[in-house]
């Protein structure tokens, strides 16, 4: 079963922890992988450079249509208000963005909401204030610094120095891939990390219609019975899989899947009712797989 | 919907009928876990409601029922993960009770305090607190910018070629070794008008906040940069101080230093020292873990940062103002008022409530 040999799932596994809520239940979280990190990081200095220069632009307008040039010495007191405001301006934005919104009830910056991340503390504890500023007063040394030093050390206008600098400063910004929780310097100062926060639609229930219900198709009217030795070569990952064939519903994959089950279980694959006889195997397999498991009885994979 | 989940059904004699007044698809489903979801989805489906108002922070257009439904919402969602993982193969439902389940534990156990609350109590006693906490650390800093200035004021006595060295091109200006004592008095006078002067204030104070975040963060590298870069700017203070000297003006240098210079050498003593807290910690993390003493130091170095920030907002303001519209005695007078205000505020102020607390 070639459609079957993909599991997103192993790929994930090294990325998956349980956290235990106080309810007893383990709630599993997946430490947000590396490059969406990045991405969203990107995707943040892109908004944050984009809204402030051009606010910047609109205030520099305004400083010149209050008569501001570059001479201190006769400043009138609009213009003086322009420079405290823009110089403010700045400042403010480009330490307090990531702090303003990771404070908020999604615990996320646009970037990281695009790409279905938030922050989380570590310990399993609310995300306090204080962490959120902890994590990110550490932009400077690992991404500003590093960066100006990559542009500076390899050119030669800082010497040697400049060259272990920016050794030193790479420990920082590589931090992220020496540590299997992908936590930068930030997070561990502050106790906290970065976790996937996906936010799945609830899909329609499988088994309410059509041959799942019955095991007849509504096409054909043919009844689709399996036996208890063809139903028991498969496990739950390829229920799964199967699950996900339904529900994507492309005719080919579906005609591939149910080409191979009817080789795999000794049936002759007939044409153009592949859905109602997947639907009919799907709900049939989950049944009896179901069944075993509510009597501790599993069955992972075909293998087992 | 009440009747779905949870409530409680006396044993009958006879065969088991399904009690729950069922919806069509209920009857339709083949599956029992499929039933079990179907019965179940309206409460979900409520909860996800309400839990997409309260991310998006619209908590004002959720009803009284809602809010208080809340809780109990979660608990039920979690209950059923735990029922589902048992019992359904259905990786989609499992898959979408699990991010359920995780949203709404993140709003549940995550009850903010108000930005006000949190400032209120920041600086009614969390911020001396924190600053008392690393009191070795403001030693170790303090003892540092000591040394520093000593330092810097001895390598320029014996040999004036370092006060260039020290001392950057653009702070040089006028003052440099061999200047006369008037031209040194010029930097120090008093200014007539205070145009500019915010401008002046808003800059310094930008400028002042990112030197000490530096000296924060780079703290993370066992403190030792952060040391590092106290001593260079303590020497180039020892410089300046040497040169003052040899005109006979420190206590005019002084007094025009202290306006400001109380608050903002404070706060760059407290941000060095958060950064070396940090160091020291993560260094040596005694019985805990590195990590959870370096997450311990690094909220307490949070704390102080919000400190500084907020100190180095007075000092501007002092520097742009007082110091340069103010005699020599008013400029002392102030510096010393605002180092017995800090001194006070970090040290003295809310021991009493936290011995009533241990």
């Amino acid at each position: 079963m070639s459609t079957l040999a993909y599991d997103p799932r192993s790929h994930r596994g090294r990325r998956q922890r349980q956290m235990v809520t106080p309810e007893g239940i383990a709630l599993p979280l997946t430490v947000g992988a590396r490059g969406s990190r990045a991405g969203a990081l990107i995707l943040d200095y892109v908004i944050l450079l984009v809204s402030t220069v051009a606010i910047m632009i609109a205030l520099f307008y305004i400083a010149e249509g209050v008569g501001l040039t570059g001479n201190f010495e006769e400043i009138s007191g609009a213009g003086e208000f322009m420079i405290i405001v823009i110089s403010l301006f700045w400042f403010i934005a480009w330490n307090g963005y990531f702090m303003a919104f990771e404070l908020g009830p999604r615990g996320a910056t646009p970037g990281k909401r695009v790409l279905g991340l938030r922050v989380a503390s570590r310990d399993g504890g609310r995300l306090t204030p204080e962490a959120v500023i902890a994590r990110n007063l550490m932009r400077d040394i690992e991404l500003f610094m590093p960066l100006i030093l990559l542009i500076v050390a390899p050119f030669g206008m800082a010497g040697l120095a400049g060259w272990g600098a920016l050794l030193w400063f790479l420990v920082f910004m590589l931090f992220p891939f020496f540590n299997k929780d992908a936590m930068r310097a930030g997070d561990i100062i502050a106790g906290t990390w970065v976790v996937e926060a996906p936010r799945s639609k609830l899909a329609a229930a499988l088994s309410t219609a059509g041959a799942a219900s019955k095991g007849t198709s509504t096409l054909t009217g043919a009844a689709y019975k399996f036996g208890d030795e063809e139903l028991s070569v498969y496990g739950e990952y390829e229920l799964q899989t199967l699950e996900r064939v339904l529900r994507d519903n492309r005719p080919e994959a579906q005609q591939a899947v149910a080409e191979a089950i009817c080789r795999k279980i000794g049936w002759n694959p007939g044409a153009g009712d592949e859905r109602a006889f997947l639907e009919a195997f799907y709900a049939q397999l989950r049944a009896r797989l179901e069944g075993g498991m509510r009597f501790g009885k599993r069955k992972a994979d075909k293998f087992s | 919907m009440s009747t779905a989940a949870g409530t409680i059904l006396p044993a009958t004699k006879g065969p088991i009928v399904n009690r729950v007044e069922a919806t069509s698809a209920i009857e339709t489903a083949a599956l029992r876990s499929d039933r079990f979801r179907l019965e179940r989805e309206g409460e979900w489906k409520r909860l996800e409601t309400i839990l997409g108002a309260m991310e998006k922070g619209r908590l004002r257009r959720l009803s009284d029922d809602d809010v208080l439904a809340l809780p109990a919402l979660y608990r039920m969602a979690a209950s059923s993960l735990a029922v589902a993982r048992e019992t359904s193969l259905d990786a989609s439902t499992l898959a979408y009770l699990e991010s359920l389940v995780q949203r709404a534990w993140f709003q549940v156990y995550g009850p903010r305090v108000g930005f006000y609350r949190w400032f209120g109590k920041f600086l009614g006693g969390k911020l001396s607190q924190s600053v008392r906490d690393i009191w070795l650390d403001i030693c170790i800093a303090f003892a540092v910018m000591i040394a520093g200035t000593i330092v810097g004021w001895l390598v320029v006595a014996r040999d004036q070629e370092w006060f260039y060295t020290l001392v950057p091109a653009e702070f040089a200006d006028s003052r440099q070794p061999g200047a006369s004592r008037e031209v040194l008095l010029e930097t120090l006078k008093v200014e007539e008008s205070a145009s500019g002067m915010s401008a002046f204030a808003a800059q310094l104070f930008t400028n002042n906040s990112s030197v000490c975040i530096l000296a924060f963060a780079l703290g993370f590298a066992f403190g030792i940069p952060s040391l590092l870069l106290l001593v260079q700017n303590m020497a180039l203070l020892g410089a300046f101080l040497w040169l003052y000297n040899s005109q006979g003006l420190l206590p005019e240098f002084s007094a025009w230093l202290a306006v400001h210079g109380t608050t903002e050498f404070f706060a760059i003593m407290l941000s060095s020292a958060a950064g070396i807290h940090i160091g020291r910690k993560m260094a040596f993390p005694g019985r805990r873990s590195i990590l959870s003493a370096a997450s311990e130091a690094g909220q307490r170095g949070a704390q102080v940062m919000v400190g500084v920030v907020l100190m180095l907002i007075f000092a501007a303001v002092l520097e742009a103002f007082p110091r340069q519209l103010a005699s020599t005695e008013t400029r002392g007078l102030i510096g010393g008022f605002m180092l017995i205000f800090w001194l006070t505020y970090f040290f003295a102020f809310g021991r009493n409530r936290e011995a009533e607390a241990a």
